[in-house]
């Protein structure tokens, strides 16, 4: 299991990457993997409000529709378009090629609500058990 | 990953580990979702060979004179016109005509059967059975000592006729016995993938080896039940507990071509009642016009109107849209317009006529003579 060490992470298994004011956001090797194949993705519109811990995607899955909730609250300012052709770059590449969006962060002490590397690392890990 | 105890396992549970599989409750049985992962999985059954460990379904024996035996009165399949070596699909039914289950009936001699039937009503199904069987009919369940392996795609002939040594040469829905690993095993040329198989019975303790003898050719991967549901949804084949059950009949479904209406049966008359009535609901299958899948329990919109209910959705790694299938209360043509909503989603999708996959290579014919070509 993937786990970069300069993301910070919920602990429903999204990931964030902060640079500056800005966040691009995705979800973890971890989530990739339970989900399977990833068929389809409903992704955020551009200038669309984000709230930390609220649901502003959807992932299908052979199996399942899930829902993804944002690391950090935020205004969508860019979206990875070629994951509606492309969904399967999420289970190849969690956090390069598939990221889902970029945000710009409204209030950056929400971080603290999120795990870093290490914090996740143990979380997922005790889940894979 | 969760702990799952209380769960049957199959003879090959700890093989599944071994190969990384993702292991799920499904009828009482854990048994592996998938592999490598479900769309490789389906793909490679759709050119190649997948296989599939099955042995969580049920088998029971059946034995007595034909003419004595009233095993006929709670099935839709007609024994009496069966020939030897032949199977056959049908039904046991309620009075009402729901399903009670689905199952395959196998003649194996004059006076001996096989009936196959769903996991999660094995035991149910024991039971009815024994309550209303007559001293005539001896009924032995076999699920606990007989395993199942079904072997399924284009190249599965070839792979059976390697690893048996003779031409496994079968017309559909017909078996016999073919020797391997020193074992009398029932292969039957029946699957639930649209594509050329066999289904092939042996007893518990040989397969282990068997399964391993079989994934030692390369043209086979194994392949979980993840797969084996997107392979029959896109043919268009009803799950048992998801498409069909005791509320379901098989008429609503579309199956009335597998009822011998020359036959007695419990759930007859009520059948022949909804044919002249008509149907107040009826299977429909759609195809999305886009790669978002519907999924059981969506409903289903015609015209601004709630129409239905989604009992089967996937993506069709096939097709590469979402597909599905449920019931409808409006007669609906090939190509109308219909939506699929669950709270905020909604999949815009037109009616189709199943199967949705058109290329399954299962009523592949063996060429006879070559030179007739």
């Amino acid at each position: 299991m993937l786990v970069p060490d300069n993301l910070f992470f919920t602990k429903d298994h999204e990931w964030v990457k902060i640079e500056g004011g800005e966040a691009v956001i995705g979800i973890t090797d971890f989530a990739q993997g339970s989900l399977g194949d990833i068929t389809f993705i409903d992704l955020p519109k551009l200038g669309q409000a984000l709230k930390q811990s609220s649901v502003y995607a959807t992932v299908e899955s052979v199996k399942a529709a899930s829902d993804v909730y944002s690391p950090l609250s935020g205004e969508v300012i860019k979206v990875n378009n070629e994951l509606s052709l492309h969904p399967e770059m999420v289970n190849k590449s969690p956090y390069e090629l598939g990221w889902f969006a970029v945000v710009k962060i409204t209030d950056l002490t929400e971080k603290n609500n999120l795990m870093d590397a290490k914090e996740y690392k143990e979380y997922a890990e005790k889940l894979s058990k | 990953m969760e702990e799952h105890t209380g769960f049957k396992n199959t003879p090959l549970i700890e093989k599944h580990k071994d190969l990384g599989a993702k292991l799920a409750p499904f009828g009482g049985w854990l048994m592996p979702i998938q592999y490598s992962g479900i769309i490789e999985e389906h793909n490679w059954t759709r050119k190649s060979a997948g296989l599939f460990d099955i042995c969580h379904m049920g088998e029971f024996e059946v034995e007595g004179d034909l003419d004595k035996i009233n095993l006929g009165e709670f099935i839709t399949v007609n024994l009496k016109a069966m020939p030897s070596g032949t199977c056959k699909y049908g039904f046991m039914l309620n009075e009402e005509g729901g399903i009670i289950d689905d199952l395959v009936v196998y003649r194996i001699t004059g006076n001996k059967w096989m009936v196959v039937v769903n996991a999660a009503t094995t035991d149910s199904n024991e039971k009815y059975l024994r309550s209303r069987l007559n001293s005539e009919t001896s009924i032995k369940n076999v699920s606990g000592v007989l395993g199942k392996l079904d072997l399924q795609g284009p190249l599965s002939k070839k792979i059976l006729d390697d690893i048996t040594g003779v031409n496994i040469n079968l017309e559909y829905y017909t078996f016999n016995y073919f020797k391997l690993l020193g074992e009398n095993i029932i292969i039957s040329r029946t699957g639930y993938t649209g594509e050329l198989g066999y289904e092939l019975y042996m007893p518990n303790e040989k397969v282990i080896q068997l399964w391993e003898k079989i994934l030692s050719d390369s043209r086979v991967k194994p392949v979980g039940l993840g797969a084996r549901d997107t392979l029959r949804l896109e043919m268009g084949y009803s799950l048992y507990g998801q498409d069909i059950d005791n509320t379901t009949s098989p008429l609503e479904v579309g199956l009335g071509s597998f009822i011998d209406w020359n036959k007695d049966f419990i759930g007859k008359e009520a059948l022949l009642k909804q044919r002249e009535l008509g149907l107040s609901r009826r299977i429909i299958y759609f195809s999305a016009n886009s790669r978002r899948s519907p999924r059981h329990n969506y409903r289903i919109n015609y015209k601004g109107s709630d129409i239905g209910i989604v009992t089967s959705g996937s993506f069709s790694p096939s097709l590469g849209v979402g597909i599905g299938m449920g019931y409808s209360k409006v007669g609906l043509e090939a190509s109308e317009e219909i939506r699929l909503t669950e709270g905020a989603i909604s999949i815009d999708a037109k009616v189709v006529k199943r199967p949705f996959y058109k290329n399954g290579s299962v009523k592949y014919k063996e060429m006879k003579n070559a030179c007739a070509g």
